[in-house]
């Protein structure tokens, strides 16, 4: 396969649209978690509990549309191969969880890949919605005509007081966790982020990395959502995580322009130094590439670096994950292979711009 | 250094306890494994929002532990009677069995959503469309006496005859027609 073709494969088609606010909010997430009200949770069901709700939804929801999403796929878990498996992790679409209990789930997904239902997780039913770039109220707008749409079939274990009653307490209410995907290379290099963090957390809202472990946004790239769940309604969360992110918008802005103004030509080498990494490395971890990425895509949106498209970070984040490189090889790989298959992928990646 | 329990190359650089259907096992695991099996999650998987939770359910075990005092005294403990969830491994387990556990525990529940939604315990959300028919009528009947007790208070009778007549054709209307009143 070309790396043309596995590319259009691999990245999700909204991915490449633009969207509002793209130079800094890569994507906005809704994810609603809903459940049968006369079936047993999947901690505890009986697998022929599940597989009937699997069923359920194969039954009433393969191949159908809703609205611009298209044509779902149903995609039993065990079905699936490792690498599959692993591609959708990477991609997004599932969650660990859903892979670990892959004897009973399922996964419904668009063929735009924005609407993803993974079903017999920790929940029922955990309905994802992604747009492109900051457009949070969009995609609840969007969530809910979708939970309306499912709940048309299926009677949601709902009470009055508790709202949607979710497996784990931490879901309770309105089942909705918003999240947005922001890329703050400015705010990490004059660690300001270290400040702004506690803040966040202060107002009920979770910061984390992305990519890597811990509190370490690998790539620079962040995620911030919501954590609580009971007592706002969903208009609230939401309006609240645009406050912030649109504050943190406006910091990574003057951080920007601030690092561009006191030293410009340290930021200029740095830009092209990594550049330089990932045109011309034999070998790379998954942890430099991203630090690299993070850096040219910061180039491209200072006009710093000229030839190379803005897609370039979400796309090479996504593809030099171990899964991808796998599927891209069609075969198992080791640690160090996947460091040589990774700068080799990045290398042609970087031709295609030419 | 302890080595990567998955590949046994790499030094172990996440430790942590992963919980299994009430079972805990210790785990450490490089950064590169810990990734590709699936130890790594989303948020709202977190492990902090784990130990939050299993932090706070300890807390209560304490109380119930020393009340148990033989056993004719032995207080039976609450179970769900769907899923058969007891009250101390939902403690343990930190989810819900089914939705009947909500009633079941009902009367424990405050405290623990009020630890983990920052003193919250009611939902103020969506209502789902279908199912939520009688809902939807019945928020919209008690957001009118609310705004009637208002107009009453400051005298404003008219409008307060005309929101009454609202409520009244609310209560009446026993159709599954929303109420479509924006005023
Ligand atoms: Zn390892
Ligand atoms: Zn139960």
């Amino acid at each position: 396969m070309t790396l043309q073709n596995f590319m259009n494969e691999a990245i999700s088609p909204w991915m490449r649209e633009e969207g509002p606010d793209n130079d800094i909010v890569l994507s906005s997430r809704i994810r609603l978690a809903r459940n049968f009200a006369n079936t047993t949770y999947p901690i505890l069901a009986d697998p022929n509990q599940l597989e009937e709700i699997r069923d359920f939804f194969k039954d009433n929801y393969e191949k159908k549309s809703f609205q611009e999403y298209k044509d779902f796929s149903f995609l039993p878990i065990q079905n699936l191969s490792a690498v599959e498996r692993q591609v959708l992790v990477e991609k997004h679409l599932i969650s660990p969880h859903l892979v670990k209990h892959a004897d009973t789930a399922a996964a419904l997904i668009s063929e735009n890949e924005q609407v993803s239902v993974m079903i017999n997780e920790e929940d029922h039913i955990r309905i994802q919605f992604y747009l492109p770039g900051f457009q949070l109220n969009k995609a609840l707008e969007k969530s809910f005509e979708f939970d309306d749409w499912l709940e048309e079939k299926i009677n949601y274990a709902f009470d009055e007081t508790r709202g949607y009653l979710t497996s784990c307490p931490t879901n309770v209410g309105t089942g909705m966790r918003a999240s947005v995907m922001m890329h703050l290379p400015a705010l990490t290099l004059t660690k300001q982020i270290n400040r702004m963090i506690p803040a966040i957390n202060q107002l009920g809202l979770v910061v984390r990395g992305i990519y890597g472990e811990g509190s370490e946004a690998v790539g620079n790239i962040y995620q911030i959502s919501n954590q609580i769940t009971l007592g706002k309604s969903e208009g609230d969360i939401v309006e609240d995580l645009q406050s912030v992110v649109e504050q943190l918008i406006d910091h990574e802005r003057k951080a920007r322009k601030q690092i561009m103004e006191q030293s410009s030509k340290r930021l200029e080498d740095r830009i092209y130094r990594s550049y330089g990494v990932l045109e011309y490395s034999r070998i790379i971890e998954s942890k430099e590439a991203a630090k690299c990425l993070s850096d040219v895509r910061l180039g491209i949106d200072m006009g710093i670096i000229t030839n190379v498209s803005k897609n370039i970070l979400n796309e090479l984040m996504i593809l030099t994950q171990p899964g991808f490189l796998q599927q891209y090889a069609s075969k198992t790989l080791n640690p160090d292979e996947r460091d040589i298959l990774r700068a080799s992928l990045i290398r042609e990646r970087l031709q295609l711009e030419k | 250094m302890v080595e990567c329990q998955e590949c046994h190359e790499r030094p172990a650089t996440l430790h942590f306890t992963q919980v299994i259907n009430g079972n805990k096992t210790e785990v450490h695991v490089c950064e590169v494994c810990a990734k590709e099996k699936g130890y790594m999650s989303y948020p709202e998987d977190g492990y902090s929002l784990h130990n939050l939770l299993s932090g706070l359910f300890n807390f209560d075990s304490l109380k119930q532990e020393s009340n148990s005092e033989g056993i004719f005294n032995q207080v039976k403990e609450l179970q769900c009677p769907k899923c058969e969830m007891s009250y101390s491994q939902f403690k343990r387990v930190g989810k819900f069995g089914c939705a009947v556990c909500y009633e079941t525990f009902a009367d424990r529940l405050d405290p623990i959503f009020k630890r983990v939604h920052a003193g919250n315990t009611q939902h103020h959300g969506k209502i789902p469309k279908r199912q939520g028919g009688d809902l939807h009528k019945k928020k919209q009947i008690s957001n009118y006496k609310t705004q009637l007790r208002h107009l009453i208070e400051s005298e404003a009778f008219e409008d307060a005859a005309k929101i009454r007549d609202k409520i009244k054709a609310l209560e009446n209307d026993t159709g599954n027609s929303e109420a479509g009143d924006n005023s």
